[in-house]
């Protein structure tokens, strides 16, 4: 996602988690999409995720892809949303050892990186620990 | 005449981060005397925060005791010294995140620490004269001291944020008189290109800090005949703790109406959002029916200064969103170097 085009596609859900939810099976889909990924069903509407979750797993990486090498160590979360659907994101305000499985958490909008070449400044979703 | 007579604060917010930096550790490492320092330490941004994502929590909670339909509000001003982009506006990201109008009028501020009370300036007029119902005024900083120098101790990182819309009972403080007072003045600057900022360090006083504030708070009270007694709470921009306190001294104001606003003891000096933030405690404190005098200062310089008089909202929507007290109390302290890492400091 470096380019400023598919970056800018992305802003509806990197943003405000928005998305299409499938009216029949319930499944969420990042971004618009016309056909239900899990039902094939086309009766599809916008809808936001909560902004709250449940920690399932973490893992911290110090070995980072280009753009983010100077974040490094940072924590990946995998976190079930209180509507059920996983999101991927990176954890922040807070350490590995403050991380237990099972702790709510919420999420905040933060730079997720700075392109190497036109120095643009991607900003998305991150989680980090319940106040 | 300068009174406001239909704009209010609906909903405020302030963000703190959750990094702290002692004056001591800053001290030590410059070899500088560790018993009189400006603040006891000071707020720091982590590596993924800036003037953009602080503006939007603050703003989040601004929003969230307002209780308007994000999607209403049509102006988002930002005010601040340390926007993330030289060309390309950090109210426009603000607006995006928090699913606000797309007819929005927007614009980043710039006038030192006084660049969040222009965007209230600015709101408080579009309200005032029906242009928009509701709009977002934010002062945000992620201020940088060049390492060693006086100003390291003190400049630190928040952000503040104010829903303003028509007056009604169920608001939480109802603007009554504005008023400016500017001069050119050269106590600290930073050319296009630099860093950090320059400063005529002791010139920051009594020609600079001290002039302007006390001018324009003589001014809107002069203009208002109104004396000390008149007012429950004084806010002023916290360029250290000493400044604030020594101008109550001078207007003879008593200190438990100038300590509640004070911030700068567990924060530092927030810039342009520093005299916000020192509303926001005071707001989470006053009861409905408190008169308060707030007032910024901004280096080049110049002053505005606001009289504001609390609803009975105040105390309903005071709970809707973390208090100054609850965000100060996620504090994590960092030494020197994550400091440095944190504010990217380091080039190599
Ligand atoms: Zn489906």
């Amino acid at each position: 996602m470096s380019k400023p085009a598919s970056y800018w596609r992305l802003r509806p859900f990197v943003y405000r988690l928005e998305g299409s939810r499938c009216v029949k099976c319930g499944h969420f889909h990042p971004l618009v999409r016309k056909v239900c990924r899990r039902c094939g069903s086309k009766n599809l509407e916008r809808d936001r995720l909560p902004a709250t979750g449940i920690l399932r797993h973490f893992t911290v990486v110090s070995q980072a892809q280009q753009g983010m090498e100077k974040n490094t160590p940072f924590i990946v979360a995998w976190v079930e949303m209180d509507d059920g659907s996983k999101v991927v994101a990176q954890m922040t305000d807070c350490e590995p050892e403050d991380l237990k499985p099972a702790m709510k958490v919420e999420t905040v909008v933060r730079k997720i990186k700075v392109d190497g070449e036109s120095r643009l400044i991607f900003y998305g979703i991150k989680f980090r620990p319940s106040a | 005449m300068p009174r406001i007579s239909d704009a209010a604060i609906l909903g405020y917010g302030c963000y703190v981060p959750r990094y702290r930096i002692k004056g001591y550790e800053m001290a030590k490492l410059w070899g500088k005397s560790t018993s009189e320092l400006p603040v006891k330490e000071k707020a720091v941004a982590g590596f993924d925060e800036d003037t953009v994502t602080m503006s939007i929590e603050a703003a989040r909670h601004a929003i969230n005791r307002a209780g308007v339909d994000p999607s209403k509000i049509s102006a988002v001003h930002v005010g601040t010294e340390s926007k993330p982009y030289a060309v390309k506006p950090s109210g426009t990201i603000v607006a995006e995140v928090l699913g606000l109008s797309r007819k929005t009028t927007s614009a980043d501020f710039e006038f030192a620490c006084k660049a969040g009370t222009e965007a209230v300036q600015m709101v408080t007029a579009l309200v005032e004269a029906g242009r928009i119902e509701y709009g977002l005024a934010i002062g945000a900083d992620t201020a940088q001291g060049r390492p060693g120098d006086a100003l390291e101790f003190t400049a630190a990182s928040g952000a503040a944020a104010f829903v303003i819309g028509k007056n009604s009972r169920d608001c939480i403080a109802k603007f009554e008189y504005a008023t400016s007072y500017v001069s050119d003045t050269p106590d600290f600057w930073r050319r296009s290109y630099e860093r950090y900022p320059m400063h005529g360090s002791r010139f920051t006083g009594e020609p600079a800090y001290f002039h302007h504030t006390i001018s324009a708070v003589s001014t809107i009270m002069g203009e208002n005949g109104f004396s000390v007694n008149d007012i429950d709470y004084f806010v002023f921009h916290q360029p250290n703790v000493k400044f604030p306190l020594a101008v109550a001294k001078v207007l003879s104001i008593p200190l438990e109406k100038v300590k509640p606003a004070i911030v700068a003891d567990q924060i530092g000096n927030t810039y342009a959002a520093c005299s916000m933030i020192g509303l926001v405690k005071v707001l989470d404190r006053a009861e409905p029916g408190q008169r308060i005098l707030f007032t910024s200062y901004g280096s080049g310089a110049g002053s505005d200064s606001f009289l504001l008089v609390t609803c009975e909202g105040l105390e309903r929507r005071r709970n809707l969103a973390p208090t100054f007290d609850e965000m100060v109390s996620r504090r994590k302290e960092i030494d020197y170097s994550t400091y440095l890492k944190f504010r990217e400091k380091i080039r190599v």
